[in-house]
């Protein structure tokens, strides 16, 4: 008797269901897709250039890039003291934090729009307290920011949390009986073994905030050279029947976009390996 | 694989750690537990209270006024509809890739589940606009379309094509790790004792995904329903015709009429909130199963 897997496999059903996946996959995803590249190969060198490396467009890069690095960054710093508090700590409520950190997937982007636009204006729940500090969070730069920071949060959180409960607490007691203290524990111990998690979530939190819209048109104000976000820009050109232009722009975001999730599969990879040595 | 959609079944938590010998001093974890509870509160749920305070402002009568206006009746239909067609066409293919991927080697496998992620990769206005290069009326098949009359381009069928592609994911990739997982001894047993493989997939694969398989279509159902960037896209808003409730919603805010936005916003809210309730639910029971396995 042979324990290796058959080479034909018993199991019915392999055309059927790889034949329509693959249909499926090519009609809805990738011909679709593909036609962004087909419609942008058209256009002459120069004309893809002004296209995508006009002034206003630049400055619509600066802000998507700098608004989504920076929101990233500060989820990737809470979202690590919410996923070990998560872990690590009971207290009463846990299991409802737990549930509401995946809220930003949950709520339409549109709902989290107009409610954080609502808080941040001048005289929002939060804006009034921002107004007499001279803080203006709507309709500016900041505000896109806090947008982004809301809708990326849960992507820290959950990838981190399977990677902190995973952790052998054994470690920590060896480097403790070793004459460690706590900070050095974690600086030392802890933040290596989880920093592979980390980079991924810092990396998803920012692919998610490069190309979202509902959350962050609202409270931008949508001021060209100043508040106007790249996808909005596509939008934009779109309505001024510019498709070219359009087109082009979204090609450079998805080109960002496939380099990002290179970059998270390879990380991912060195996560793995990281943990099953 | 990336897990580009981070929640998932597969990878079950274990919470509660043991006591241990390495513990902070109790005034790092209440300052920890405080600065976590501190950003939840302040990002997480202080919009969600702004939206419900902000919808009965003026009372319940305003409240349920804004659902008495056929164009917000119009925009409840469309939404309902698009998902009534999104995601079953989503749950077929995802249960089409995942027998498919789970159950057999083949060449380009690892490629093939990158690509499914794709989706989740590409900007919400982007999944719009790659429509309208196709069936827009400078698109590829738009001076065919126009000739015999079929619009698809702002008009309900955009609609639900950009919606599927928002949540094109969301099944697939709940239901491959979870039946990678499970392996398919099941399947190899009941079809050497002669059960057709039909049989096989109704009688002894389907009740082992159940769970699985909820937990994406109510994530895949909360996004067809609240998907905003791409629908805002290849809709032309239409009102009463092609606004689904997120259009509206936007239109409502736009006309400076508030409390009819907030209440529209407050069923998504209402939806999101229902969502995160049975996600929790099932991922309790999926637990629970793992715990009565010795």
């Amino acid at each position: 008797m042979s324990f290796s897997p058959p080479k034909r496999s018993v199991l019915p059903g392999f055309g059927l269901s790889l034949g329509f996946t693959l249909f499926y996959l090519s009609l809805i995803v990738l011909l679709p897709l593909s036609a962004a590249f087909i419609k942008t190969a058209g256009m002459t060198w120069p004309a893809f250039v002004e296209a995508v490396a006009s002034p206003r467009v630049l400055a619509s890069y600066r802000l998507s890039f700098g608004a989504s690095f920076l929101a990233a960054l500060v989820n990737s710093f809470f979202g690590l003291i919410v996923a070990w508090v998560l872990v690590r700590y009971p207290f009463p409520g846990r299991r409802l934090v737990d549930a509401l950190v995946d809220l930003p997937f949950a709520l339409p982007t549109a709902v989290a729009g107009i409610a954080l636009t609502m808080l941040y204006s001048r005289n929002g729940w939060i804006g009034q307290f921002l107004e007499p500090l001279g803080i203006k969070a709507a309709f500016s730069p900041l505000g896109v920011f806090i947008a982004l920071t809301f809708i990326g949060l849960p992507f820290v959180v959950r990838t981190l949390q399977p990677v902190l409960a995973e952790l052998e607490p054994e470690m920590e007691e060896v480097a403790v009986s070793l004459g460690a203290g706590r900070w050095q524990t974690f600086v030392r111990v802890i933040f290596p073994e989880i920093l592979p998690a980390l980079l991924t979530g810092f990396a998803l939190s920012f692919a998610r905030a490069l190309g979202e819209y509902g959350s962050v048109v609202f409270i931008s104000g949508n001021m060209p050279f100043h508040t106007e976000i790249t996808p909005l820009l596509i939008i934009t050109k779109l309505e001024q029947y510019d498709y070219r232009g359009a087109t082009a722009i979204a090609v450079v975001l998805l080109v960002a976009s496939f380099l990002l999730l290179l970059l998270i599969n390879l990380l991912q990879k060195w996560s793995r390996r990281f943990h099953f040595v | 694989m990336a897990a580009v959609v981070v929640s998932s079944l597969a990878d079950a938590r274990r919470t509660a750690a043991p006591p241990r010998a390495a513990q902070e001093a109790a005034w790092v974890r209440w300052l920890l537990i405080a600065a976590a509870l501190l950003f939840v509160g302040g990002f997480l749920v202080l919009p969600l209270a702004a939206v419900f305070t902000e919808a009965l402002r003026r009372g319940f009568g305003a409240y349920f006024a804004a659902f008495a206006d056929p164009d917000a009746i119009a925009a409840i239909r469309l939404t309902l509809i698009t998902a009534a067609i999104a995601v079953p066409c989503n749950l077929v293919f995802g249960v089409a890739a995942a027998w498919a991927i789970a159950r057999f080697n083949f060449w380009g496998k690892s490629v093939l589940t990158t690509l499914i992620d794709l989706p989740f990769a590409v900007s919400p206005v982007i999944s719009g606009l790659i429509y309208v290069l196709i069936f827009g009326l400078q698109g590829w098949l738009g001076p065919w379309l126009q000739a015999h009359n079929i619009q698809i381009i702002f008009a309900v069928p955009g609609i639900v094509l950009a919606t599927i592609f928002v949540t094109f994911p969301f099944v697939a990739r709940e239901l491959i790790p979870l039946m990678q997982s499970q392996g398919s001894d099941e399947e190899y047993a009941a079809i050497i004792l002669g059960a057709s493989g039909w049989q096989t997939f109704w009688r002894v694969t389907l009740p082992k995904v159940k769970w699985g398989l909820f937990y994406g279509v109510i994530l895949c159902n909360a996004r067809a329903m609240g998907e905003f960037g791409a629908v805002s896209v290849v809709s032309g808003h239409i009102r009463g015709e092609t606004n689904t409730m997120p259009l509206h919603v936007e239109i409502l805010y736009n006309e400076y009429n508030f409390v009819a936005a907030f209440a529209v916003a407050s069923l998504l809210a209402l939806l999101a909130l229902v969502t995160l309730g049975l996600k929790t639910f099932i991922e309790w029971k999926h637990q629970q199963a793992l715990a009565a396995i010795p």
